[in-house]
């Protein structure tokens, strides 16, 4: 077991060595020095509290739509959902924030809670779809993308409208708000909530969930084979929908962290990129929960630092994105990289 | 002497094993040489490497005394080799001509001709084939003579048979038998890849055996006995004869009334009845594909049954979840280890509590307790033999096929199940495993248990078996005492002919 778990690392490691190369080789071609680029890239995502706050934020909700999607791919279904799952999620947090004026700790309580419940809705609805009539879960988690994003695009501007804006719903008041005082003046002013240490719970529960209980136990079973779990009694389809449900729990979460948290209120016609970052996420931290969380601590240091790198060295922050697109296709191909190291090794054997 | 094929020395190693370890085989004009190792001892390797699939590291081949290069099997072709292969390469909407020439091209692709040359050679062999007739529409026994017709007609000297008998009914055995040797006398020569002894006494004029890789002797199949063979395979006295006493049945533990199973929309199984008491195991032979599989997806839970019912100990479970069976005292040694029995990506403890997992001592109120799963697991390693590199802690695709079954034996035979259905429990093993399972079987059913026996291995049923059932097309030909029959009535009922009515049907 430990044995694989430091293979997998090793390929995570390579695959981003092998992206920040890709890069480094790109500013090259660009006629912009690496090495100054790197430093301020780094430097923008880390060399002052408010930016290694910031860092943190925006890693918060892809910690969640990463451990959604790795989560479900345990269980062997491919949610392409989180999108829509973290929108409504952050539907559902919003509603509760503008319409109620609970004490605080009700809202901080109640918001989540609803995220939870918003997202697990859409992420059983695929689930049950699969189940019951085997409708491909790639196709119908796509759909719901789509049906999220037009219902808030419905539902925002008639019952949540902004002050100025259509396009977006009305400030959360301070009370309804996961950030909070004492962590943003800890990291200086920085985007930093509360919903971080929801992260890291979902991190703690979900892996203890996969390793240590009879539920993980069985969930795991009908990812790696359904036969076999079909015939010790384990039932297959109960599986799915369950595995599902809480795919679409870790996603609305993350909706509540995002548009609560992150930022204080919602825009109509936009799918978080989050969603589909969250799949890149769950693959270079090959779907275990710790390794999902490093590795969107590492994205959110990218998409943080390149602002900073942009402004210090005139290297255009797509980069920074272009780097992300690489290490996800070095990782996708890592049964290459794998046969390129054996070759090398072999090779070297060989001579000596 | 003249020698058709030789291989000398061969040798070849893929990563962490020698396959083929300075192995010579020599096979002469004319002969039936048998090939006979373990599974695993490199026989595939050896004739992979025959056949141009894979390079020798070293060691040379040559055909008729000429050194050869095989790069290719187009080489091996048109050297004259050719090769039956286990699993048959045809197309079932195409008429055995079309089969017969498909790949072909110019002269050799003209299906008129065509379909004279296959009458022609068919005749000279007593193959018996009808060339126009769709392969859909002929019996397993048949298609696999058009395999060997493909060879033929392609102008193959040196056939090469993989395990040619193991799709095959008794009956067809020995037509198959009578065709390699109509073979023979045309002066074809034949490799004939097997581990089963008796069939190679039946035929074959020499054998090579082999052993981890490397080659053990060539003996003269007329000079040395079945005994000889088998331990030379594998490297130790073995028994074939399973030793048991006298079966002490006991009440009726599973009871089959009428059952009807549909498999996809025709039935696979017709009002099928059995019963198994505590104290006997059962056995059902049966050519593949005849409604064994059915019957025991039935019995398991997998599959619901049109109608009919089943009784377990008495229990109507003909309606119950898998889960509820296994807790009414059912356990089920799958056909297939590795789609059914195992999670291959789980560890081995893991999966020796796939059926017990949500219970005490293994987990309590949803949380697992991994030093009980531990625990459970060393026992059963033990007790079963299960070998295993990291132990309890390797997942199970590093485990060897026979230790993979020994696992799931183990899991299963552990649960001290009140019937247990053993579907092909020692397919594909080797004989020291074989004869271990079926002292487990044996013991199990002298601890008062049912054992339902499922096998497509006659010899199996026939050492094993109390009583045997023989199923053909779905339906229940007869069951009949294990001690008072024999193969060859065995082999007939598995065509569907009942005991009775023998004389009436010849």
């Amino acid at each position: 077991m430990k044995k694989g778990m430091n293979k997998e690392l090793a390929k995570a490691l390579a695959a981003v060595f092998l992206g920040l190369t890709a890069g480094a080789i790109l500013m090259l071609v660009i006629g912009k020095n690496p090495i100054t680029g790197y430093v301020s890239l780094f430097r923008g995502g880390l060399m002052s509290a408010e930016r290694i706050g910031n860092t943190l934020a925006t890693a918060t909700p892809l910690i969640l739509t990463g451990l959604s999607v790795a989560f479900a791919f345990r269980t062997g279904i491919f949610n392409i959902g989180a999108a829509g799952q973290m929108l409504i999620g952050g539907l559902c947090a919003t509603a509760i924030g503008l319409s109620f004026s609970w004490p605080r700790p009700l809202m901080l309580i109640s918001m989540p809670l609803c995220a939870i419940l918003g997202g697990a809705v859409w992420g059983v609805i695929p689930g049950l779809l699969k189940a019951r009539f085997n409708v491909n879960e790639v196709v119908s988690t796509i759909m719901m993308n789509w049906i999220a994003y037009w219902s808030v695009y419905y539902i925002v501007p008639s019952n949540f409208k902004g002050e100025y804006l259509e396009t977006e719903s009305a400030r959360l008041p301070e009370v309804a708000s996961l950030k909070t005082p004492w962590l943003t003046n800890l990291f200086q002013g920085s985007y930093i909530n509360l919903g971080l240490f929801l992260a890291i719970l979902a991190v703690a529960l979900i892996s203890f969930l996969l390793n240590r209980t009879t539920l993980g136990y069985e969930l795991k079973a009908v990812g790696f084979n359904r036969h076999a779990s079909e015939y010790a009694g384990i039932s297959v389809n109960r599986n799915i929908i369950l595995s599902m449900m809480i795919a679409g729990a870790l996603s609305g979460i993350a909706g509540a962290t995002f548009y609560t948290g992150y930022a204080s209120n919602i825009q109509i016609g936009v799918l978080p990129t989050q969603g589909y970052d969250g799949i890149a996420v769950s693959l270079l931290g090959a779907n275990s929960p710790w390794g999902v969380f490093a590795a969107a601590l590492f994205f959110g240091l990218l998409h943080s630092g390149k602002g900073f790198m942009n402004a210090m060295t005139k290297i255009p922050p797509d980069i920074s994105d272009s780097i992300i697109a690489i290490i996800i296709y070095f990782t996708a191909t890592s049964l290459l990289i794998e046969k390129v190291w054996t070759w090398l090794r072999k090779k070297k054997g060989g001579k000596a | 002497m003249e020698f058709i094929v030789e291989m000398l020395n061969i040798r070849k190693e893929f990563p962490g094993v020698v396959a083929n370890d300075d192995i010579s085989l020599q096979v002469k004009k004319g002969e039936i040489h048998a090939l006979l190792g373990e599974n695993g001892a490199g026989k595939s390797t050896l004739m992979s490497i025959l056949f141009g699939l894979y390079r020798p590291d070293s060691g040379v081949i040559k055909i008729r005394g000429q050194e050869v290069k095989m790069t290719d099997p187009n080489v091996a072709n048109s050297l004259g080799i050719g090769m039956v292969h286990q699993h048959f390469q045809l197309i079932h909407n195409f008429t055995v001509t079309e089969n017969i020439v498909l790949g072909l091209r110019g002269e050799k692709a003209d299906i008129a001709k065509a379909t004279k040359r296959v009458k022609e050679l068919s005749e000279q062999y007593g193959l018996y084939i009808e060339p126009q007739a769709k392969i859909e529409d002929i019996s397993v026994g048949m298609q696999q003579r058009v395999e060997i017709m493909k060879m033929l007609y392609r102008d193959a000297e040196l056939l090469i048979f993989d395990e040619p008998t193991a799709v095959l009914t008794p009956q067809e055995i020995q037509d198959l038998i009578n065709i390699m040797k109509n073979l023979v006398r045309e002066g074809k020569s034949l490799i004939l890849i097997t581990h089963k002894l008796k069939e190679i006494k039946a035929i074959a004029d020499r054998c090579t055996i082999i052993r981890r890789g490397k080659k053990i002797a060539t003996v003269k199949v007329s000079e040395t006995s079945e005994q000889e063979m088998a331990d030379m395979m594998v490297g130790r006295t073995v028994s074939f004869k399973v030793e048991k006493k006298q079966a002490q049945p006991g009440d009726v533990i599973l009871d089959i009334e009428n059952l009807s199973v549909k498999n996809q929309k025709v039935f696979g199984l017709k009002n099928f009845s059995l019963k198994v008491r505590a104290g006997e195991i059962v056995g059902l032979a049966g050519v593949e594909g005849n409604g064994q599989a059915e019957l025991v997806e039935a019995i398991s839970g997998l599959v619901r049954p049109e109608s009919g019912s089943i009784r377990l100990n008495g229990k109507d479970i003909t309606a119950l979840p898998v889960r509820d069976r296994i807790n009414a005292g059912l356990a089920h040694i799958p056909e297939d280890r590795q789609k059914h029995g195992l999670v291959m990506d789980f560890s081995i403890e893991d999966n020796l509590i796939l059926k017990k997992y949500y219970e005490r001592p293994y987990s309590q109120r949803g949380i697992l307790n991994r030093e009980a799963i531990s625990g459970h697991a060393r026992k059963v390693i033990e007790m079963f033999d299960v070998r295993a590199g990291q132990g309890q802690q390797s997942p199970a695709y590093t485990l060897s096929g026979g230790n993979q079954q020994k696992a799931v034996v183990g899991r299963e035979i552990d649960s001290n199940p009140d019937l247990l259905i053993a579907v092909q429990p020692t397919r594909g093993l080797d004989v020291g495993a074989i004869e271990y399972i079926h002292k487990r079987l044996v013991e199990q059913r002298d601890n008062g248990k049912a054992v339902l026996l499922v096998s497509l291995e006659l010899d199996e049923i026939m050492n094993l078996s109390d009583r045997i059932a023989v199923i053909c097309h779905g339906e229940l030909v007869d069951v009949v005492d294990g001690d008072k029959t024999n193969e060859n009535e065995i082999g007939l009922m598995m065509t569907g002919i009942k005991k009775e009515k023998t004389e009436d049907a010849s």
